[in-house]
């Protein structure tokens, strides 16, 4: 390992470290434009020069390898003198515009120019100009501001995978372009404004809206996919403004999606912020007392065995667990959180998890896509693939329908009977996998909540035994769900007791006039016409599709405006934090039945939310551990699902035809309306 | 990797190859500039746009990155040019040997600015920076060949030349 000196400290590095890297290492700031950690190296913004004692020039850091008895000096006059005249230079051409840009207060170029700059300018002459570029509903561009570090078109080359922009000239010709106008087709594309040094790319919808030392933040959780990305809320004055990324490197690395980022816009219209009864065909507003009293005379007028709940894709364990425990307490079977039928094997964590854990994809050696499209059910678990093709090249197949994923994929066709001769071991692609010492089985929640979603469930599990994917030491047996709530509710248990109504059974009832009274909370990915004859009560915080035929409106809070736990697609525990209270009369989704038992006269066994969470980690004690992967099922791999039964011929289906509206905050976003349209257009 | 039979049929087909041939084979996309060097000349001298696409295909480049380069070097054209480029030396070796003289002698001879091409599509006449052989400035680059020690009148006399009728 070679040693050198930095400023005088001798450290010794691992073989292949950068200059830059040595010096962090070192505890020595170094700065930077195009570096970036997670993109490649580009050296074409010279700011991160260093002087090497015995060298006529100064070196720059990011680019320059370590060698043994290097002496770098990284406060001499001469390191000072290259900073100053490399600020000089970026600013020749740099607009004085910073008061009426968005990046103020938070901009690399701002904070490196006041530490490292000259205090005046010296430059006379006139700047460039340069036109500004369409890059879509997302991504405001002010390309005069640009720097043409380059950051922006690595992170859409190498992580998004979608080589859309690029270098156009040289020298001081030089701009950054979009391949089409209007669009980037990423859903990662949000990024590139958090990478961009300076205010070139800021967000659009956020244009003016605030400056960043205004902020309130409050570090949570993403709720509008099932990875469970780390993101920080900033919100002012009881408004969401906007959401950006914290690094987990378990999971999201440092990205999220657009969605994830953009669709809050969604969190303020089509709100329901008070109680709505319906009398005569029409909701008129009433009071909470009102409305709780009304939900408990329906609900002590059903029988247990005419009463059913569900509980939709966006419910924290808390809320979940409350409703669920009011109802049962009444004796009510019928209660269930698959609001798509999903077919896990219920009391087999490992038949909803994603075994491997999302960082298990960088060791993962062959892999195989049941019924998913990981770019529009999870992006940032699809860039890690992309990240972990383009390091190892592995072999990555498919049985599902044809789109582009950013990575060569092995298409196996999409008929399901395919997956039953991978799982007798009769594919070629069952022996890849079976020679690979970490072989990975992705399994979609759409494919498994199909009619045949058992068997596809059975015959997923049959291949992991297949090609020894379920062993002791690596279990690649691994279901991407596209719901937050849904592993959440599995591990809850939130399923029908025997004899008990699932999400299917439930519809059937109320056609045929057999259910009472149902009560949705936030489940709105279902067709609520069969519910029309049904007493309903809907509880949410956007009166969406599950509203339209119920019977009182009871508004909850969403993900940013309640504390509430979430399990991802690993069966990982987390907690979305409140950058709010909710609105108007909303209120945290688990008072709501706590003082709907209290109404009934039979309160639930706790009134605080510690209390709450005190009874849900008696049931499931990992669900305390906050943030760590659940302890995986002792080994060997139960059996589960149906692999004898019989395979529906119908090919599996894309599930998420629209990345950019999956949800009630989604689909109430203007932003993504606006997402999807540029798409459709382009 | 498709496009290439369209892209260079007949004899520009085996030249193609042999450029491909110059690199390993896991590494096609090195070949990209001869490539468009080669494509250049076959489609009168500039690159239009579909035909940077076809070179992207050919090497499995998305289009973007050939784009970049056709942009990034002077040599290539992403519009039409005249039957003869006339690139003109400005940097300082040749100003000071009078490349000033020279260009003001093609401008008179053409009737055009440097950027434009003849009405008649014959002339395209540009400025560039140092073509690299200084010790015979001032010197303009037409087409394939260097023209040195150039002065307005000789560089006046050249273009009138060409003009003649049998050439077309
Ligand atoms: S737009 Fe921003 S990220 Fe892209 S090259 Fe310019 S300064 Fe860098
Ligand atoms: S950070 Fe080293 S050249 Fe830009
Ligand atoms: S300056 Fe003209 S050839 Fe070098």
């Amino acid at each position: 390992m070679p040693k050198l000196s930095i400023d005088g400290t001798e450290i010794e590095v691992v073989e292949g470290t950068t200059v830059l890297r040595a010096c962090e290492q070192a505890g020595v700031e170094i700065p930077r434009f195009c570096f970036h950690e997670r993109l490649s190296i580009a050296g074409n913004c010279r700011m991160c020069l260093v002087e090497q004692v015995g060298v006529p020039k100064p070196l720059a850091s990011c680019a320059m390898p370590v060698t043994d008895g290097m002496q770098i000096l990284t406060r001499s006059e001469r390191v000072q003198a290259a900073r100053e005249g490399v600020m000089e230079f970026l600013l020749v051409n740099h607009p004085l515009d910073c008061p009426i840009c968005d990046q103020g207060g938070e901009c690399d170029l701002q904070d490196q120019a006041l530490y490292y700059g000259r205090v005046r300018s010296r430059y006379r002459e006139a700047k460039r100009a340069v036109t500004d570029k369409d890059f879509g509903p997302l991504v405001k561009t002010v390309m005069t501001r640009c720097i043409h570090c380059t950051r922006c078109v690595r992170f859409m080359d190498e992580v998004a995978g979608v080589p859309e922009l690029g270098t156009m000239g040289r020298g001081e010709d030089m701009e950054i372009v979009a391949a089409l106008d209007g669009c980037l087709h990423s859903e990662l594309s949000g990024n590139i404004v958090d990478l961009c040094p300076v205010g070139a790319l800021t967000s659009k919808p956020y244009a003016f809206a605030a400056r960043p030392w205004e902020l309130s933040h409050t570090e949570s959780v993403d709720v509008l996919d099932a990875a469970g990305s780390a993101i920080r809320i900033d919100s002012r004055d009881g408004r969401v403004l906007r959401v950006l990324p914290r690094v987990n490197e378990e999971i999201n690395e440092e990205w999220i999606g657009d969605r994830a980022r953009y669709a809050v816009d969604g969190l303020v219209v089509r709100r329901l912020d008070r109680p709505w009864l319906r009398a005569d065909g029409a909701f008129r507003p009433v009071t909470w007392e009102t409305a709780l009293a009304a939900v408990a005379t329906a609900l002590q007028a059903a029988a247990p065995e005419r009463t059913a709940a569900l509980t939709g894709d966006l419910a924290g364990l808390e809320g979940m667990t409350a409703l669920a425990d009011l109802m049962r307490a009444r004796g009510v079977d019928s209660v269930d959180c698959r609001q798509d039928g999903g077919a896990f094997g219920p009391g087999e964590p490992a038949s909803w998890r994603f075994n491997a854990s999302i960082a298990g994809i960088d060791r993962a050696d062959a892999v195989l896509l049941i019924g998913t499209n990981p770019r529009r059910e999870a992006p940032v678990i699809n860039a890690r693939f992309r990240k972990r093709w383009r390091a190892a090249g592995i072999p990555i197949a498919r049985v599902g329908p044809v789109t582009d994923l950013t990575y060569p994929v092995t298409e196996l066709g999409a008929e399901p009977v395919v997956l039953a001769e991978l799982a007798q071991g009769s594919h070629p692609f069952a022996e890849v996998l079976g020679q690979a010492r970490y072989p990975l089985i992705v399994v979609g929640s759409g494919a498994l909540a199909r009619p045949d979603g058992a068997v596809v469930l059975g015959l997923a599990r049959q291949l992991a035994d297949t090609v020894g994917a379920a062993g002791a030491a690596w279990n690649g047996f691994s279901v991407l769900q596209r719901s937050a709530a849904r592993a959440g509710g599995l591990e809850l248990g939130i399923v029908p007791a025997d004899g008990g109504l699932d999400a299917s059974g439930m519809q059937a009832a109320a056609r045929e006039g057999r259910l009472d009274f149902l009560y949705l909370l936030g489940a709105d990915e279902i067709d609520p016409e069969a519910f029309r004859d049904t007493f309903t009560v809907y509880q949410g915080h956007h009166a969406d599709r599950g509203a339209r035929h119920a019977d009182v409106l009871l508004p909850g809070a969403a993900y940013t405006e309640q504390e509430a736990t979430y399990v991802n697609t690993e069966g990982r525990p987390q907690q979305a934090r409140p950058a709010h209270p909710p609105p108007g009369n909303a209120r945290p989704d688990w008072k709501i039945f706590v003082a709907l038992a209290r109404e009934l006269g039979s309160p639930l066994s706790y009134e605080s939310l510690d209390g709450l969470r005190s009874r849900i980690e008696a049931a499931v004690p990992h669900l305390a551990d906050i943030d760590q992967l659940p302890p995986p099922p002792p080994p060997p791999l139960a059996p589960f699902g149906d692999p004898d039964g019989a395979l529906d011929a119908a090919p599996f289906e894309e599930i998420v035809p629209d990345y950019y509206r999956t949800c009630p905050i989604s689909r109430a976003s203007a932003t993504m309306a606006a997402c999807a349209r540029a798409v459709a257009d382009a | 990797m498709s496009g290439g039979a369209e892209l260079f049929p007949g004899p520009d087909r085996a030249a193609a190859e042999e450029i491909l041939g110059r690199y390993p084979s896991v590494h096609r996309q090195s070949a990209v500039l001869p490539l468009l060097d080669l494509a250049q000349r076959r489609n009168g001298g500039w690159l239009p746009p579909a035909v940077v696409d076809a070179v992207g295909d050919y090497l499995d480049m998305p289009s973007m990155r050939v784009r970049e380069l056709v942009t990034f070097y002077s040599m290539f054209h992403d519009r039409p040019v005249g039957r003869y480029l006339v690139q003109v030396c400005r940097t300082t070796p040749c100003w000071l040997r009078g490349s000033d003289e020279v260009l003001a002698g093609a401008r008179e001879e053409l009737g055009i600015a440097p950027g434009e091409t003849t009405p008649d599509g014959r002339f395209t006449l540009i400025e560039v920076e140092c073509l690299g052989a200084c010790a015979d400035a001032p010197v303009v680059q037409i087409n394939d060949d260097y023209h040195e020690r150039l002065d307005g009148e000789q560089m006046r006399a050249w273009l009138r030349d060409q003009r003649r009728p049998e050439d077309d």
